[in-house]
């Protein structure tokens, strides 16, 4: 879905814009958020190279309210006991901890699902999926939030 | 947390062989994530659920590890596809080791 950007929107981006940057010169925190998901990108992997494709991010393009943000992930597997997605692991790099949700699949289910997720603010939102045979397939989604949800 | 009654939607409760399950569950909680202040500015600890279970006759068919950046009251949507008629238990556990708990009967034919 593609929202006309009217003068409301376009006040509430430009506040998000100069949040966001107040947020950037505190760099500490961030700082530490993206060393925490480069750790569980590390650890999710198992030293596989993501490569883009086969798993699908839904997500809204602006979230007027960060604190719940559906999100739908797919990923194209057959599901049968030969191939089959083992893991998804949602990360929003721009969250006081990356970490969102994952899921475990088996044949027993097919891969998808949806959830509502919680955005501090704009950022990039990670999906990695990790085959039976150890394959990692990864998608990037950018969410602008208007109002961030972690409270204050 | 025993008082909490989650709700659970299957789109169909019989379903023939390779048949598809739409599932929907919510249950209410509010998943406090840690990083909300109080009004002395004391950070408010960290309590969600963490972990979500779907298991057909005991064995898990999907599942969910959560962080706080899952929504209050989280919500689910996912598909599963039986290969027994059985039992269903959807299970969430909270940080503090109680547990939610609900069934459903299907049958596969």
């Amino acid at each position: 879905m593609r929202h006309a950007i009217n003068r409301r929107h376009a006040l509430a981006l430009a506040t998000g814009a100069v949040v966001a940057t107040t947020l950037a010169l505190r760099a500490g925190p961030a700082h530490a958020a993206k060393n925490a998901s480069d750790e569980a990108i590390k650890a999710f992997t198992r030293g596989k190279e993501p490569v883009r494709g086969k798993v699908r991010l839904e997500l809204p393009e602006i979230a007027e309210n960060g604190n719940t943000v559906p999100m739908t992930v797919t990923v194209e597997a057959p599901m049968t006991e030969e191939s089959f997605v083992e893991e998804v692991m949602i990360l929003a790099e721009g969250n006081p901890n990356p970490g969102v949700i994952s899921f475990r699949f088996t044949p027993s289910s097919v891969a998808e699902a949806n959830t509502r997720i919680r955005l501090a603010e704009t950022q990039n939102v990670i999906a990695l999926a990790r085959m039976n045979d150890g394959s990692v397939f990864s998608d990037v989604k950018q969410v602008k939030v208007t109002i961030g949800g972690c409270g204050g | 947390m025993a008082d909490v009654k989650p709700r659970i939607k299957l789109d169909k409760k019989e379903v023939a062989k390779g048949g598809v399950i739409e599932v929907k569950t919510l249950v209410s909680h509010t998943m406090e994530s840690g990083q909300r202040k109080d009004k002395d500015g004391k950070t408010i600890p960290r309590k969600i659920l963490n972990t979500f279970n779907c298991d057909l006759n005991g064995k898990t068919i999907f599942s969910a590890n959560m962080e706080g950046a899952v929504s209050a009251n989280p919500y689910f949507q996912f598909k599963i596809k039986p290969a027994e008629s059985g039992t269903l238990t959807f299970t969430w556990i909270d940080d503090d080791g109680s547990k939610i708990q609900a069934t459903e009967q299907i049958k596969v034919s």
